[in-house]
Order: structure tokens, then C-alpha cells, then sequence
């Protein structure tokens, strides 16, 4: 029971990592990108790679993870992110699911389709059984690591210039100009962050998730859900309806597996026909 | 100018937009032609007959309402079981059992639609795609009912109008699909083109203007739905029918996404964007599959980001190539 709770706190922290990229995106452009799992898978295979290619140790390869999708994110953003955003959103879905056939065809292509296996390093496999719980050496690893994320996104948000900047701009991007915020570079920045951040998400739940070509459109929905359920204009909201998102996942799993992952489909429904601009959203006001 | 000229100018302008145009009569007699024309062809003429209706249902709901929808394949995956299993548990006719697909889609699609009215694009595009993944799981789950991910196996269509047998070469099943989809095509002509079709447009260009004329938005979206979620239907019943044939395939997500390209390809809001999207995108689909078949996709996306960035109105108004947008 609590071990169940305890796994679905790490897969929901996941959740929270590989998503919040995507929160910041969709809030601050209101840019509906399918593609933002393709990042995710981008830091997996770079993971995987490096360990099984070139023999670098695990931990290594989570910043080179991070470092090598947040590059490529910048890229795609200043040459084919950055056209779209004033487009309608059939457009910005059409493109990025564009994006998303594209990227796991060359993955495919290039890696194979087979199931990418991650060899965990000796000290973070196996758990530690306590009386009443068992946690997984490798699940407490991530939830660590993501709530340290977690918490110091929240400082640079709520305590630095940039983080400020960055709010005034997904509250109103046009007066935020105006005030001299230079918006379109808050926004790289931004994407470039959280592309790294999916990349790192990738690459930690590579063990956890699975990882093959068919990646960012098996768990878009999951990162979406994420983001429509906890709504985009903080950070708690996607945080929380990760971790909802998590528990009811393993939990849903665990004890009705005939059900599978209906009832996380019905309660998004659900949730999202009550209060459409998610749970912790405020209404939007453009 | 008095009142009386203003009458007579706006009924003429009305009247001149229901008028039947010559490429509407030559689309028409190419269709009845293509019956005799497709010869061994006729299995693929069958797929893009249905593949067209499915892309025309899908304009009623994108094109003329202007709701964004990623899970249009639960009304046509749902036309589809309902059509097998109807054909296997209670009779073999295959119009009965295309009504009972028309009407279970028919019923979803009132039901959901209530979902679709509230929200911004991003709930909304997440709640149609949330009832295309319900129903999903449903199949896959109920699989007592549906087979499951093996699909549903044995079902034996009995001859169309107890004439005409289903045949190894797809002619009598091309002809059904044709006479189902161009009748359904001139239904929706109908629609769109009644006094409904046009408040749908004005809803869908400025929702708070139609709002202000006095237009009850919600009925109006509500009605646009549940028809193009009949029209789905009878598109999903017609694959059911003619392959005999009914599995998880026909609520993937990939279809919602495919039938979303064939309309871009054709062009919205137009009707007949969905016949033509449906032609070039089989074809194109041959094509690249053809020459490479296990990476297709990576070519579809490439094609799907091009035309995005270079903007889609372009593909189906070739004049506007060389003006500034």
C-alpha cells in the first residue's frame, strides 16, 4: 500500500519534470506543442547511447542529457518554433504531431525500434525494506533529485529578475513588451529550459517508463493531461496534478488492471468539463 | 437604396452561394463514372470513398463549427464495432446494420458534445481525445464483446439489398461506399447551405458577434456535432462492412491525426476538401510507402511541418504562392 504510494509519488515527479517544460510553453505562448515528448525521448536515447556506445557512467550522462536536448531545443525554437506562434492552433497541432512522425521515424531509423534497456549502476538498484513500506533505491534517487528541481524552479521563479520577468510574460505578454521585457528572449530561454528539463525527464525514466520510437506520443497524452488538469498558469498546479496523475496511474494499475488506463481517461474528462482551465488554473482572461 | 432592393440583393447573394456549380456537376459525374473506371482498383477507390466521408464529417465539425478535434476516430471507430457486431449478433443486412452504426455514433456524439462547449482550444482538444482514448480501452477491455486487441473476427456481411454479394474485388462494396458517401455528401450540402449551416459559419468566424445576433451557440455546436459524429459513423460502419473486419486500428489515434492532415490537405471549410484530401493523401500515402515503407512517417511528418511553416491555405490556393501572406 504505502510501497504503491511511494512509487506513484516517483512516477508523478517524473510526470512533473518531463511536463513542466510544457506548462511554461503553452502558458507563456499559448502554444499547443505535441512535441515536447520528442525532447523527452531526444534525453533518453542520449542516455542510453552514451552508457551503452561509449561506456560513461550513468550519472554522467543525465547532464549531458539535459545539456544536449535543452541545445537542440533552442535551435528548433528559433527556427520553426518561432513562425508558429501566431498561427491558429489547428496549425500548431498539425506541425508538431509533424514533429513528433518525424522524430520517431529517424529514431527508428537510426536506433531501432527495439526497447532501450538503461543498466542501472549497482548502488541505485535493489531497496530498502522498512517494516511497513519497500523503497526502491533508484525511485527514491528520483524523487530527490525531482524534488530538488522542484524547488529550486520555484525560487528562481518566485525569487529572481528573470523570474519575475518570466511571469509578467505568460500574464500578458503585449503589456510585459511593453514594459521592456524583451519576451521573445524570456521565451527561449524558456523553452530552452524546459526542453532540457523533458530531456532529463526522458533520461531518468528511460529504467521507468521504457523507452522506444514510439515514446512522445504514447505519454503525450500523459504530459498533456498533466498540463490541461493543473493548468499553466503556475507551477504547483502542473505539480500537483502530476503527482495526482501518478497515484491514480500506479494505484489504477495495481488494483484494477482490467481497467487499465480508463479511469485516468474519465477523470481527466471528468475534471476537465468541471473547470476547464484546470484544477488550479485561473479562468483565462484572453 | 430602400428596404425592398436591400431584401432582394441579400436573397440573391443567398441564393447564389446554394446555386449548383459546374465543377459540383463535373465531381459528380466523375463519381458515378468511377465506378466503371476503377476496374481492379476498386479495393483502393473503396478506402478513399470512406476515408472521404469520414474527412467531410470531420469539416462539419473543424471547418464549419471551428472546433479543433483530436478524437474524431471514436465516432468512426464506434460506427465501425457497432456495424460488425450488429452484423454478427443480430442481422447480416448491411443497411440495418449502417443505421445502427449512424445511430450509436449519433448518440456519442450528443452525448460528448456537451463536453466540447465549454473551455479553451487546449481543453477541448483534450476531452475529444480523451473520449477517442476511452473508447480504446473499452475495446480493448471488453474484449468478450470487441476480441480485443485481436480484433473482431467473423463477420459474415449478407448481400446488399439481398442482390448484390460482397465480392473478393471490392466492386459491390466500392459501390456501396460511393452511393453511401455521396448521398451523405449531399445531406451535408443541405445543411450547410440551410439557414443552420450559415449561422455555423458566423459562430465560427466571431463567436461573441453571433452571441450578440441573438444565435444560441451551444444548441447550434451541439446540432454541428452530433451530425458529423453520424456522418463518422456511417464512415466507420462502411470499413466495418466492406472489410468484414473490425479491430483496435479503427479508434487509434493515428487515424484522428490522419483524417486531420487529409483536411488540411483538401482545404477546410468547403465540403468537398475532405474528397479531394482524401484522393491526394491515399495516393501520396502509396506512394512514399511504397518507396520506403517502414519510415513513411518521418516523410509525412516532414510534409505536415513544411506546409504548416509555409502555410496550409497555400496547397489549395496555388495563385497566393508568390504573394506575401
Amino acid at each position: 500500500m504505502l510501497t504503491l504510494l511511494f512509487d506513484g509519488i516517483a512516477y508523478g515527479m517524473l510526470l512533473f519534470v518531463l511536463a513542466v517544460g510544457l506548462a511554461v510553453t503553452l502558458g507563456l505562448m499559448n502554444f499547443i506543442n505535441l512535441a515536447h515528448g520528442a525532447f523527452a525521448m531526444a534525453g533518453g536515447y542520449v542516455t542510453v547511447l552514451l552508457m551503452s556506445r561509449f561506456g560513461v557512467p550513468f550519472l554522467a550522462t543525465l547532464p549531458a542529457a539535459f545539456v544536449l536536448t535543452a541545445l537542440a531545443g533552442a535551435l528548433l525554437e528559433r527556427t520553426l518554433y518561432r513562425p508558429m506562434y501566431t498561427k491558429p492552433h489547428l496549425d500548431q497541432v498539425l506541425f508538431s504531431i509533424g514533429l513528433v512522425f518525424m522524430a520517431s521515424a529517424a529514431v527508428d531509423y537510426l536506433v531501432g525500434s527495439q526497447q532501450q534497456i538503461v543498466q542501472l549502476p549497482a548502488y541505485l538498484e535493489g531497496r530498502f525494506d522498512l517494516q511497513v513500506v519497500g523503497i526502491g533505491k533508484y525511485r527514491l534517487f528520483i524523487i530527490v533529485l525531482c524534488a530538488l528541481l522542484t524547488v529550486a524552479l520555484q525560487a528562481v521563479l518566485s525569487r529572481t529578475r528573470f523570474g519575475s520577468r518570466l511571469r509578467a510574460s505568460v500574464d500578458d505578454p503585449r503589456v510585459a513588451s511593453g514594459l521592456g521585457i524583451n519576451v521573445n528572449r524570456v521565451f527561449l530561454l524558456t523553452f530552452t529550459v524546459g526542453s532540457g528539463l523533458a530531456g532529463l525527464g526522458g533520461a531518468l525514466g528511460a529504467e521507468v517508463l521504457g523507452l522506444d520510437p514510439s515514446f512522445p506520443l504514447k505519454f503525450m497524452i500523459y504530459f498533456l493531461i498533466v498540463v490541461s488538469v493543473g493548468g499553466t498558469t503556475t507551477i504547483t498546479g502542473p505539480l500537483l496534478a502530476a503527482l495526482l496523475l501518478g497515484v491514480a496511474d500506479v494505484f489504477g494499475k495495481y488494483y484494477v488492471p482490467k481497467l487499465g488506463a480508463f479511469i485516468v481517461y474519465v477523470l481527466m474528462i471528468v475534471i476537465l468539463s468541471w473547470r476547464p482551465q484546470g484544477l488550479f488554473g485561473r479562468a483565462a482572461t484572453r | 437604396m430602400t428596404r425592398e432592393d436591400t431584401l432582394t440583393a441579400v436573397r440573391r447573394s443567398l441564393d447564389a452561394a446554394t446555386r449548383w456549380r459546374w465543377w459540383e456537376m463535373v465531381l459528380g459525374a466523375l463519381a458515378i463514372a468511377s465506378w466503371w473506371l476503377v476496374g481492379e482498383h476498386a479495393l483502393l477507390a473503396n478506402e478513399i470513398a470512406i476515408l472521404a466521408l469520414f474527412a467531410v464529417s470531420l469539416d462539419l465539425v473543424l471547418g464549419y463549427a471551428g472546433i479543433v478535434s483530436l478524437g474524431h476516430a471514436a465516432f468512426f471507430g464506434l460506427g465501425a464495432y457497432t456495424a460488425a457486431l450488429f452484423a454478427k449478433l443480430v442481422t447480416p443486412d448491411p443497411l440495418v446494420g449502417l443505421a445502427a452504426a449512424i445511430a450509436a455514433a449519433a448518440v456519442l456524439g450528443s452525448v460528448s458534445s456537451v463536453l466540447i462547449l465549454r473551455g479553451s482550444d487546449l481543453a477541448r482538444l483534450m476531452v475529444t481525445l480523451g473520449v477517442a482514448l476511452v473508447l480504446y480501452e473499452l475495446a480493448n477491455k471488453l474484449d468478450w464483446l470487441t476480441g480485443g486487441a485481436d480484433g473482431l473476427q467473423g463477420v459474415v456481411m449478407g448481400p446488399l439489398l439481398g442482390r448484390f454479394d460482397f465480392d473478393l474485388y471490392g466492386r459491390t462494396a466500392y459501390g456501396y461506399s460511393l452511393v453511401v458517401l455521396v448521398v451523405c455528401v449531399l445531406i451535408a450540402r443541405c445543411v450547410v447551405q440551410s439557414p443552420f449551416g450559415v449561422s455555423l459559419k458566423a459562430l465560427r468566424d466571431n463567436r461573441l458577434r453571433a452571441m450578440s445576433i441573438g444565435l444560441s451557440v451551444p444548441w447550434r455546436l451541439a446540432a454541428a456535432y452530433t451530425f458529423a459524429a453520424a456522418l463518422a459513423g456511417a464512415a466507420g460502419a462502411l470499413l466495418a462492412q466492406t472489410s468484414g473486419f473490425a479491430s483496435l486500428d479503427v479508434l487509434d489515434f493515428h487515424r484522428s491525426a490522419d483524417v486531420l492532415l487529409v483536411l488540411v490537405i483538401g482545404g477546410t471549410g468547403y465540403l468537398y476538401g475532405g474528397i479531394f484530401g482524401a484522393i491526394a493523401f491515399r495516393l501520396l500515402h502509396d506512394l512514399v510507402s511504397a518507396w520506403t515503407p517502414q519510415y513513411w512517417t518521418f516523410w509525412l511528418g516532414l510534409f505536415l511541418v513544411v506546409l504548416m511553416l509555409i502555410g496550409r491555405d497555400r496547397l489549395v490556393r496555388p495563385w497566393a504562392w508568390w504573394s506575401r501572406s
